[in-house]
């Protein structure tokens, strides 16, 4: 009987865990970081808008209030975690586990340099688009699960909306993946070495770029947490620990959303022009500066438009986006075969 | 292939560990007091009248039917756009005529105004 | 060898999640273990090196068709469950039918597994080069192109029953033309009448 276990406990070997060890390192390195930045980037919400509103935002914890991100964990972490009443309990917890996993998970394939990436698989794009589809559990999980009518209402809703865009998501990053002729996100941003996609594809990026503040549920589209009608939405029922991770789980999206934009459009780690002053810059840096800017946009846009309302969300998603970028696959594709380019 | 998602299976753990722990934390540490008010679901001002899983607008599941299909489309485009070099225009012509049945099905839809919200 | 391990792992996660599927009194705990059953497999599907394949399946089983089925449980009624335990005699003869073939297939595909003696990490999706997404790609649209256009035709048919099915013109209902509110003109929504004194205007 044991024979049969014996080459399993030979994996146990110094040279495996060693191995190991420096994967989940690299993970960690990964990971750690972009808790911080989620944490941050609530901070740098507060204090950009406060700014466009002529307000100061955060100021009282620690110097101009970087202190805040910290003493807003800590106390959500202090708080009870009330479950109500008659809510399906293991669902309830689950939900929130839901929005933050994906969220964290997709990170693998992010090319932050060259060759400076935790798993580099052929299929990087198509590993995105599964890991974003993933997050429309959570709230519908969360919805059905708290047994309250704006939750419910908020889901469905939310639901609804995220996976209207994910279809326009979709068709806007395979006229990338034509234009690249691959799917590995690391041969996608080399591919740009000539010019950036979001030149020859500029409609796409902006589809693109409206698409992913829908797809997070971010303002113009934040319709999901319409305060004015439908409370908090999908997390109304939600406190302390579970209510953060769907924030953490929001914010952690939204870096993601940007990091893919960066890469499908905007050339990743490159710097903008191979000349003097930009290269001398180390490519994480420009990727670095290039997630920022993205992400300024979503700001910009959260203190700049008013709330769509829930047909012109539906009408722009399935009546504009999808027949306008599947247009412009075909006219891609057809222009790379009339110019030679296949 | 493996040696590529190996990681991937390090992060899901690495991920759901972090997500667990948050979740304890404030069993751990904070204090509990339930009470009848607290836990009943939230309504605007009374008690809550009714169960809140209700039947709900159909037009929500044409809403998911309508994305499986384009989901499926943008799933079938994928090879395409990676075997685009090597099946020449007879492979463009023929998902141009895939395109082109199933753009008869989003025009009738478009016509019959199951894209319309009110 | 680690790679006995996942297998060992995923099968039985999805072994388990599908039991979960079946044996769940609510229809939302089986869709949810349903999810599970869909990602491990997935899982399955990457061990034997079919990337595309296992992709494809979180994409779409996982992305889109068990969030529809999670939106048909929230849209019916499921306050209401009438059920009394008791079923019709047909049905019962077609669930074990349908139920025993499918056990049988099973058992003789482990026969047939036992008999070639072959290790698990010999399955394995292509041994080339090329990914397998291309190699698809190549025969999908050249050689496959009926059966291929044949799909087409089966999700035109997909679209149309649902609208068929679901869709309900609304009485009353108001709808938002944008055209027609951007072409609306000065001209013929507005008219400037000087009122005389202690008349008005009719």
């Amino acid at each position: 009987m044991m024979e049969i276990f014996e080459p399993y406990f030979a994996l146990v070997n110094q040279e495996n865990l060693w191995e190991l060890l420096i994967m989940v390192l690299q993970v960690v390195g990964v990971i750690s970081p972009l808790l911080v930045c989620v944490a941050y980037l609530t901070w740098a919400e507060r204090k950009v808008i406060a700014s466009m509103q002529l307000r100061k935002g955060p100021t009282h914890v620690g110097w101009a209030g970087l202190g805040q991100p910290i003493a807003d964990a800590v106390k959500l972490l202090f708080k009870e975690n009330a479950i109500p009443a008659n809510a399906s309990k293991v669902v309830y917890m689950i939900a929130p586990m839901m929005v933050m996993i994906p969220a964290v998970i997709a990170w693998a394939v992010i090319p932050f340099d060259e060759g400076l990436v935790v798993a580099d698989v052929n299929l990087g794009v198509m590993y995105l688009l599964a890991t974003s589809a993933l997050g429309v559990y959570g709230v519908l999980m969360a919805g059905w699960s708290s047994n309250s009518k704006y939750p419910f209402l908020g889901a469905v809703r939310t639901g609804a909306q995220m996976v209207s865009y994910e279809v326009s998501m979709g068709l806007t990053v395979l006229s990338v993946i034509l234009m690249a002729g691959s799917m590995n996100l690391t041969e996608i941003v080399k591919a740009q070495e000539t010019v950036w996609f979001m030149i020859p594809a500029f409609p796409m990026f902006i589809v693109f770029i409206i698409s992913i503040l829908a797809e997070t549920n971010r303002a113009p589209f934040d319709l999901p947490e319409a305060e004015a009608e439908l409370v908090a939405g999908y997390f109304t029922e939600y406190s302390s620990s579970s209510f953060a991770l769907f924030f953490l789980g929001e914010y952690a999206n939204m870096i993601l959303m940007s990091a893919i934009t960066v890469v499908l459009f905007m050339g990743g780690w490159l710097p903008p022009m191979d000349i003097a002053p930009f290269n001398w810059i180390p490519g994480f840096i420009w990727f670095f500066i290039k997630v920022a800017f993205i992400l300024f946009i979503f700001l910009w846009s959260r203190a700049t438009f008013p709330r769509f309302r829930y047909d012109q969300l539906m009408r722009l998603g399935w009546k504009v986006f999808l027949p306008f970028t599947l247009f412009w696959l075909v006219l891609t594709a057809g222009a790379m075969h009339v110019f030679d380019l296949v | 292939m493996l040696e590529e998602y190996f990681p991937v299976l390090i992060f899901l753990i690495i991920g759901t560990g972090i997500s667990l722990l948050f979740t304890a934390i404030p069993f751990i540490v904070a204090e509990r007091k339930p009470d009848s008010e607290k836990l009943s679901p939230y309504e605007c001002g009374f008690e809550a009248f009714d169960t809140a899983r209700k039947r709900f607008d159909v037009r929500f599941y044409l809403v998911a039917i309508l994305f499986i299909i384009f989901d499926l489309e943008v799933a079938f485009l994928f090879p395409w756009a990676m075997a685009f070099g090597d099946i020449g225009l007879f492979g463009f012509w023929s998902m141009m005529v895939f395109l082109l049945v199933l753009t008869v099905g989003f025009i009738y839809e478009w016509k019959k105004g199951a894209l319309e919200w009110e | 060898m680690i790679a006995d391990i996942l297998f060992f792992m995923f099968a039985s996660i999805l072994l388990a999640g599908s039991l979960g599927v079946v044996l769940s009194k609510n229809p939302m705990y089986s869709v949810l273990f349903l999810v599970l059953s869909f990602f491990n497999a997935a899982g399955l599907f990457l061990l034997i090196g079919a990337e595309f394949l296992g992709l494809l399946l979180m994409m779409v089983y996982v992305g889109a068709i068990a969030v529809m089925f999670l939106f048909v449980l929230m849209t019916v009624d499921m306050t209401q469950q009438d059920d009394d335990g008791k079923r019709s005699p047909l049905f019962v003869t077609l669930v074990l039918v349908t139920g025993g073939v499918l056990l049988f297939e099973i058992i003789i595909s482990i026969l047939a597994g036992v008999a070639s003696n072959t290790r698990l990490s010999e399955f394995v999706a292509t041994q080339s080069d090329v990914q397998n997404i291309v190699q698809l790609g190549q025969v999908l649209f050249t050689n496959y192109v009926y059966p291929f256009i044949a799909v087409s035709m089966i999700l035109l048919v997909g679209m149309v029953g649902a609208i068929v099915l679901t869709h309900r013109k609304r009485e009353g209902a108001l709808k938002q033309d944008i055209s027609e509110q951007i072409g609306r003109t000065r001209e013929e929504s507005i008219e400037i009448v000087t009122p005389s004194l202690g008349k008005g205007i009719s």
